[in-house]
């Protein structure tokens, strides 16, 4: 009776939720009318556990950005620099034993360099926005070519291949039978959510990004709390990298371009305002695993990369119709 | 001194400097046939930076351009070769076309649904790129099979010179036909209503409509001709290197908007001019171009653009903050 509740005032919180869930189911029941032998195996749903962890942790990356009216097209090449980063070192300190037999404290270290790098990049991207007082859009695509820059410089443009057999577990492991960047996954939202709604920095966020003026009048420090918004999101933009690197063994300049449109998509999709003041976690959740299903019925289907590309898009821009049209008639 | 303060005089001032100090490490730098290829890449970053630059000062942002402008050239040359078509004004007129109707997408819904431009845009980029290379083809048109008309056209050149060795260089019309567009912009953002509205809606949007701007026919204005620059730029492009990749352009808006950011364009909208651009766009491929020349390895080029953007925004937007104070 009481979980029912719950759910109805959840619900009622946000009907954003609602339509979010029964996008999802009808995305779910068209694919399985589609192909059921292939997509309802559990392979399927075990390899969306493991890759959409990192496009989950870059979208509430982004929809942070969006709290504040802003936005972060640095994500990607952040994400990538930290797992090259830490893949170089791995390279440097590799013994004898070959690098997958890579000492625990190498792998701890690793791990501090690449959250290092997000923390760094978060911060001169937050530096250059409040303090300069670039555009959100300029400032992001400048570090961010930077950023990639820097990966190029550092790889001379092939992939870091080899990563420690530990730092491997983050990406490919199991924790209780559960993919481990899901567990990840999991704790971090739930860390964010929390943070956004249970804390001043995250009250601070929405109200700044609800309305700039007022909460400037109200005292709000808002240049050193927009700082924050985007340190925060250059630290999980680093942990997608370490789960992407971890994954997939290797670590490359020009991994995962499309992530930024898809994060992008996600956090508009998951209800998030682009102009600021709105967005949860929660939302993003549920649009990831609805665009995960989506993605991995149509490569059941055999559509190309491409043609995948090419749906987002439009995903994106009926998005933005529907967003407009319910606007209208509220 | 009302000159010296102008921003376009700044930066042709920091245009020479440069160039005496990249003359200086390397003489290469004032050969003839340097200044002509760097004139020669001017060109196509030059005719889309025309449209960056009217949808900057609109306050807005466009990162499509160059999904459109290599849709509307594959498509373009795809279809000449089905027909069997052999020219250069029809091609170079639907490519146009094409990218205005791209455009007028863009114009559509950052008008009708009031959504940030720079999510628009994103959209129809990965629109355009997915369909170009998902339906219709991945493969390059190389020079045997690209039509004969637009390579002949894209080669002449205004003027040539022969070496001392028998070898001869000319510098590309091209410049000609960036030039005419480039001075034609000039005149439609200083001398007609819609340029004026242009700058206006980038000033501020409200005070533009309450002083009877037609802000649709303005935004839709903005996103066409940008998307039209661009695919007209396309086919000139595929015609001055006599190949069709429907992979090209790929980051290439970063340059663009690099370019006009560092004319001097207002980020926050409502600034700008066809002059500084111009001087930007030339900086800016200068400055690329010149790593090479002094043997600056070229992993690094993603660095160097990426800080002349840092650079370049953090000046505007100090520059406009005073004004503003």
């Amino acid at each position: 009776m009481k979980a029912q509740m719950n759910i109805r005032s959840l619900v009622n919180r946000d009907n954003n939720i609602l339509q979010l869930l029964v996008m999802t189911v009808l995305i779910f029941a068209v694919m399985t009318a589609l192909s059921p032998d292939k997509f309802l195996r559990y392979y399927n749903f075990e390899s969306i556990t493991y890759i959409f962890p990192e496009l989950g942790l870059l979208s509430i990356a982004m929809m942070i950005a969006m709290l504040t009216g802003g936005i972060d097209l640095s994500v990607v090449g952040v994400a990538n620099l930290s797992g090259i980063l830490a893949g170089v070192l791995f390279h440097k300190m590799a013994g004898a034993a070959g690098i997958a037999d890579t000492g625990i404290l190498t792998v701890l270290l690793g791990g501090v360099i690449a959250l290092g790098t997000g923390l760094v990049a978060g911060t001169v991207n937050g530096l250059l926005i409040t303090r300069l007082g670039i555009t959100p859009i300029l400032a992001t695509l400048g570090t961010g070519q930077v950023f990639t820059g820097l990966a190029i410089v550092l790889t001379g443009g092939p992939a870091i291949v080899g990563f420690p057999t530990a730092w491997a577990f983050l990406g490919n492991g199991k924790i209780l039978g559960l993919a481990t960047p899901f567990v990840l996954f999991a704790v971090i939202a739930v860390l964010i959510a929390f943070v956004l709604s249970r804390t001043a920095l995250g009250i601070n966020l929405m109200l700044i990004g609800t309305n700039p003026k007022a909460a400037l009048f109200a005292g709000l420090k808002r240049e050193r709390m927009v700082l924050y918004s985007y340190m925060l999101t250059g630290v999980l933009a680093s942990v997608a990298g370490i789960i992407l690197s971890g994954r997939t063994n290797a670590a490359k300049s020009d991994y995962g371009t499309s992530y930024l449109l898809q994060a992008v998509l996600i956090a508009v999709l998951g209800g998030t305002n682009p102009a600021g003041g709105r967005g949860t976690v929660l939302g993003i959740t549920i649009a990831v695993a609805a665009l995960m299903l989506l993605s991995s019925g149509f490569q059941i289907l055999r559509f190309s990369n491409h043609l995948i590309d090419f749906i987002w898009g439009a995903f994106l821009l009926l998005v933005i119709a529907i967003n407009a049209y319910k606007n209208r008639t509220r | 001194m009302a000159l010296l303060r102008r921003s376009e005089t700044v930066i042709a001032g920091i245009l020479l400097l440069a160039m005496v100090l990249i003359g200086t490490i390397n003489p290469a730098f004032w050969q003839l046939d340097n200044l002509f290829s760097l004139m020669r890449s001017n060109v196509i970053i030059g005719i889309m930076a025309m449209g960056v630059l009217l949808v900057l000062i609109s306050g807005g942002i466009d990162v499509s351009f160059p999904a459109f402008a290599v849709a509307a050239m594959y498509l373009t040359i795809k279809g000449m070769l089905a027909l069997e078509y052999n020219g250069v004004v029809l091609p170079l007129l639907a490519a146009t076309i094409m990218g205005l109707a791209f455009g007028a997408v863009n114009g559509f819904f950052v008008y009708k649904f009031r959504m940030i431009p720079l999510i628009v845009t994103l959209g129809t980029s990965a629109m355009v790129r997915g369909f170009l290379l998902g339906v219709v083809g991945t493969s390059m048109i190389n020079i045997n099979k690209m039509p004969t008309a637009l390579i002949n056209f894209g080669r002449t050149d205004v003027v040539s010179v022969t070496k001392a060795d028998g070898t001869t260089y000319g510098l590309t019309a091209m410049v000609l036909i960036y030039l005419g567009l480039a001075l034609a912009m000039h005149l439609v953002l200083r001398h007609t209503m819609i340029g004026r509205s242009a700058y206006a809606l980038g000033g501020d949007p409200e005070a533009a409509r309450r002083a009877g701007f037609d802000l649709r026919k303005t935004i839709f204005f903005i996103y066409c001709v940008a998307g039209a620059l661009a695919g007209f730029a396309g086919l000139l492009h595929s015609g001055m290197i006599w190949l069709a990749n429907p992979r090209d352009f790929v980051g290439l808006e970063l340059d663009v908007i690099a370019a006009v950011v560092l004319g001097g364009a207002s980020i926050f909208g409502g600034r700008g001019s066809v002059l500084g651009t111009m001087l930007g766009v030339f900086m800016l491929v200068m400055v690329k171009n010149s790593l090479i020349i002094m043997r600056v390895d070229t992993t690094w080029q993603l660095v160097v653009v990426g800080l002349i953007v840092i650079a370049a925004t953090a000046l505007s937007a100090w520059r406009d903050r005073r004004r503003a104070a």
